[in-house]
């Protein structure tokens, strides 16, 4: 669905105005129901055994004298997943099945092993004690370096490595190989005049929503049944928990609840399929709500790394070569997004030879997620690291040298495909342009730019538009809102149909009252499920033209839709007065019927987001605490729908950053076990450690959407890990190498090499 | 186990309940009470979602018994709103887009409720530290901040509401 027409002429009336969101009244008095907020008649509560044990063979689980404590009605294991086949047919849902409950061997600390259910949560939790698992407990390894090595301890005995011609058959922790970019790097450093490389690291760091996953399952005697949850995608949810408990997928109805966040992390499951298993076995409702500790030790960070970087470029700025290898692990299964990491590092801009080589690797860890522009954040530190290292080298501003190499409208990407209409140029410009950027800088202060780039996805999306009898109209989107869709979807509806922001009501349909959606992702709803709305309204509005033309005795192409109203096409169709939607609204039973759009589609032409962040930050050298003075973010938005909620994402992107770059990590103790499973211990960044944070936002439109908009949620959170290293690095006189900079790490590098460094 | 017997005060209005003795105030006011707007996002004080205030105090509800309520006055997030008017720092978080997912907003709210009335017009830093106890992870905070900001100046008069 191509832009409409040049940007430049388009007036909008309600999109790019500032509008309140229609879940917000409820949001703000408490009314809003989320994961864990719904209750049911005789309902039971369920609770997950997990393993102690980083790797273990469980030789056997014995349930009797959790069985026998009163209040206890349901208690499911591995056995309660049995081989269906459409479980085996799918590598990805196998391992679904196995994160679910463990089997046969536990492959890290918070592997679920048992469930039960209980009358009440204090029940179940006692009777999780009763419950006897003889582990045989395995060496383990959660280091991406140590589990490659040939000794390592092996989670699968079937993994072997893909993507390597001449792998051995044997089984390893290394579960793809994959490679990518063009030309001759060794004669692109050749040609070069500087070539700086090093070796980074980054700690696996978690979404950290808020809402923990919560669920309410309810399954009928007959098979069938209702399952409420906060998840990024309801589809899903259902496909998945259908399939890994033997039922037909149209047996399950799941309804979303509003979800408390997400960012990645719940676009999978976990505890779904076990509420709906214990629910069957138990006959009753039954709720599981994670506690904090289950989410950080068994739902799904994002991968830690070590990539290596070595780029090179001449004294005139052009980039010659540019090389990595990344290593991810991404947990106890396979699909860390090193894939992505590879395509995404180099992506800002154009250098003339470029080589990426990813590792997949396996490890005793919880299996990961996604989160935000997944695998793109620690390969952007370590190039946009080396990028600044360079423009210093060579004594160039460090804008001007991004500016100098930057992937243009019509270059072609790094990763291969050609780039349409973007916007990284505009931000980097921006930035230059930006008081913040000539702000004198004061002692042990430095500055940091970083950019950043996100593909963005469209995916499977179907939207529904109802008219109501007053003119009013009812869209359902099967795409979870978590940053103000719905507000967005509102205004797209009223925009198309010339009828008020306010008069348009947006829901989150359940899966039984609307098509397949793919999960929210890819920053992909207020574009794809924007431009489903879109088209739904415009198929509105052609039957309410039919309609009209019905009335008036004309042919329907006689009518066209303008304002709200259908109008006669031109003089020839005759004299008519502008029927309104409400009175075409209130005729819709005598004119043919209930008045509808839809559409349904895999949407194609997301638009890649670019953004370029600047910030200041001060060191204490005593202590190595970091301050954020000032923090700039600059992105293209496409066409921003809802500014504000644009500004959120970019905002909220930010701060995940800064606190993946300053104090966010998984810390595991020598048995493997997570040693700080709470926020108190992994420490998010809270109030008072940040400043504002400055916003702009640049409208280059994206030709595949009708209005221009390109998604805003993930592009957000990849140039701040860079950026902030940057910054100390400038404020340091050394590179940090490892993130997170906490303060024990920032102190050991300034003492081991705190000189100026020879450029900076 | 015989469950306590306890007598309150929750938004003005009296309650009684039975609870079990070890069962927290969260849990009584979500699971007894059916008042799910305080959130637990983490059952050990960290994250700020369960605050209510307690004779005066900001808390988190979920380090607090629900047998410890006896004789005492509870608000939560419920009590905010008089009908259908918003409390001024509801209003302006909706209209400053405070709220992203939602799900720290109620107790986020509880709690500048509480410095508000204890500070009238509180600077950016007072601001950042009194809500130090309230993790957002969608906002950044910005929007927050700025939302108390205006919310307080209008409670003080100085400007129209919003």
């Amino acid at each position: 669905m191509p832009l409409d027409r040049d940007p430049a002429d388009r007036t909008y009336k309600v999109v790019g105005h500032r509008h309140n969101r229609p879940d917000g009244i409820d949001k703000v008095t408490g009314r809003a129901k989320f994961g864990a907020d719904l209750a049911a008649p005789g309902l039971l509560h369920g609770r997950i055994l997990r393993s102690p044990h980083a790797h273990a063979r469980i030789k056997s689980i014995d349930t009797s004298k959790a069985l026998a404590l009163e209040g206890v009605k349901a208690i499911v294991t591995a056995a309660d997943f049995p081989d269906h086949p459409q479980v085996l047919e799918d590598g990805e849902l196998t391992n679904i099945r196995y994160n679910v409950m463990a089997r046969e061997k536990a492959l890290y600390d918070g592997h679920a092993v048992a469930a039960v259910a209980a009358s009440n949560p204090r029940i179940a939790a006692k009777a999780l004690k009763l419950i006897e698992v003889d582990y045989e407990v395995l060496p383990h390894v959660v280091d991406v370096e140590l589990a490659m090595k040939d000794d390592a301890p092996i989670l699968h005995d079937h993994i072997r490595t893909e993507g390597m011609e001449d792998a051995p058959d044997c089984p390893t922790n290394v579960a793809e190989r994959i490679e990518l970019g063009y030309g001759d790097v060794e004669a692109g450093f050749a040609e070069a005049d500087v070539v700086i490389e090093r070796q980074f690291r980054t700690g696996a760091a978690h979404q950290g929503y808020i809402e923990p996953h919560a669920c309410l399952a309810n399954i009928s005697g007959d098979g069938s049944g209702d399952l409420w949850c906060c998840t990024q995608g309801q589809f899903m949810v259902r496909d998945v928990c259908a399939q890994l408990n033997g039922m037909d997928v149209s047996k399950l109805r799941v309804t979303p609840s509003e979800i408390g966040g997400g960012f990645g992390g719940k676009t999978t499951v976990f505890i779904e399929p076990v509420a709906v298993a214990l629910s069957r076995k138990a006959g009753k409702p039954v709720k599981i709500v994670m506690n904090r500790g289950e989410v950080f030790r068994a739902t799904g960070p994002t991968a830690s790394s070590a990539i290596w970087v070595k780029m090179g470029c001449k004294r005139d700025g052009t980039i010659t070569a540019a090389q990595a290898e990344l290593k991810y692990q991404g947990g106890a299964f396979p699909g860390s997004p090193v894939s992505m990491g590879a395509m995404t590092a180099f992506a800002c801009y154009q250098p003339k030879t470029l080589k990426a080589i990813g590792w997949d690797v396996v490890t005793n860890r919880p299996k990961q997620a996604a989160y935000r522009a997944p695998g793109a954040p620690m390969a952007a530190f370590a190039v946009e690291s080396i990028v600044e290292e360079l423009a210093h080298t060579i004594g160039m501003d460090p804008v001007d040298f991004r500016l100098k190499n930057a992937a243009t409208s019509g270059s072609k990407s790094a990763y291969g495909p050609t780039y349409s209409d973007i916007g990284l140029v505009e931000t980097l410009e921006a930035v230059k342009a930006h008081p913040n950027y000539a702000i004198k800088l004061g002692p042990n202060q430095g500055r940091g730019v970083a950019s950043g780039f996100w593909f963005n996805f469209g995916g499977q999306t179907a939207v529904t538009l109802n008219l109501n009898i007053d003119g009013t109209v009812a869209l359902s989107v099967g795409t979870p809102d978590i940053g103000g869709s719905r507000a967005s979807m509102c205004a797209m509806a009223a925009e198309e149909l010339g009828i008020p922001y306010h008069h348009v009501q947006t829901i989150i349909a359940d899966t039984g009252s609307l098509g397949f959606n793919d999960v929210t992702d890819g920053s992909r709803v207020t574009f794809a499920s924007g431009l489903a709305t879109i088209e739904a309204a415009r198929n509105a509005a052609k039957v309410l033209c039919e309609r009209a033309a019905k009335i008036w005795g004309i042919p329907a192409d006689a009518v066209t839709w303008e304002n709200g109203c259908a109008v006669p096409a031109g003089p020839n169709a005759g004299e008519f007065p502008p029927m309104t939607i409400k009175e075409l609204a209130k005729k819709a039973g005598e004119t043919g019927g209930p008045i509808a759009g839809h559409f349904e589609v895999s949407a194609d032409g997301a638009g890649p987001s670019f953004a370029t962040h600047l910030v200041d930050a001060e060191v204490d050298r005593e202590t190595g605490r970091i301050t954020i003075l000032r923090y700039l973010i600059v992105q293209d938005a496409g066409k921003a729908v809802s500014p504000a909620y644009v500004e959120g994402q970019m905002q909220g992107g930010a701060v995940q950053g800064i606190g993946w770059a300053l104090n966010e990590e998984y810390i595991y103790n020598d048995k493997g076990v997570m040693e700080n499973p709470g926020f108190l211990d992994y420490r998010v960044p809270v109030a008072s450690d940040l400043p504002m944070i400055d916003t702009q936002i640049v409208e280059v439109p994206n030709p595949g959407h009708p209005y221009g908009v390109r998604g805003v949620g993930e592009t957000s959170i990849v140039p701040p890990l860079g950026a902030v290293a940057n910054a100390v690095a400038a404020a340091v006189g050394a590179r940090p190498e490892e993130l997170p900079m906490s303060p024990p790490r920032l102190l050991k590098l300034m003492k081991e090499q705190a000189q100026p460094l020879a450029a900076e | 186990m015989s469950q306590v017997h306890v007598t309150t005060k929750i938004n003005g209005d009296s309650t009684e309940y039975l609870c079990d003795a070890d069962e927290t105030l969260l849990d009584v006011l979500r699971d007894r009470l059916q008042m799910t707007g305080s959130k637990e996002g983490c059952g050990t004080g960290d994250c700020g979602a369960c605050t209510i205030i307690l004779d005066g105090r900001p808390v988190c509800s979920c380090l607090v018994l629900g047998a410890e309520a006896e004789g005492r006055s509870v608000e939560t997030i419920e009590g905010m709103a008089n009908g259908e008017e918003l409390h001024p720092l509801q209003r302006h978080f909706l209209n400053g887009a405070a709220l992203q997912c939602g799900i720290c907003t109620p107790g986020i709210l509880v709690a500048a409720k509480a410095l508000l009335a204890q500070n009238a017009n509180p600077s950016e830093t007072e601001i950042r530290y009194w809500l130090a106890g309230n993790l957002c992870r969608c906002t950044g905070y910005d929007k927050i901040i700025r939302a108390v900001q205006s919310a307080a100046a209008e409670m003080r008069g100085e400007t129209h509401a919003a």
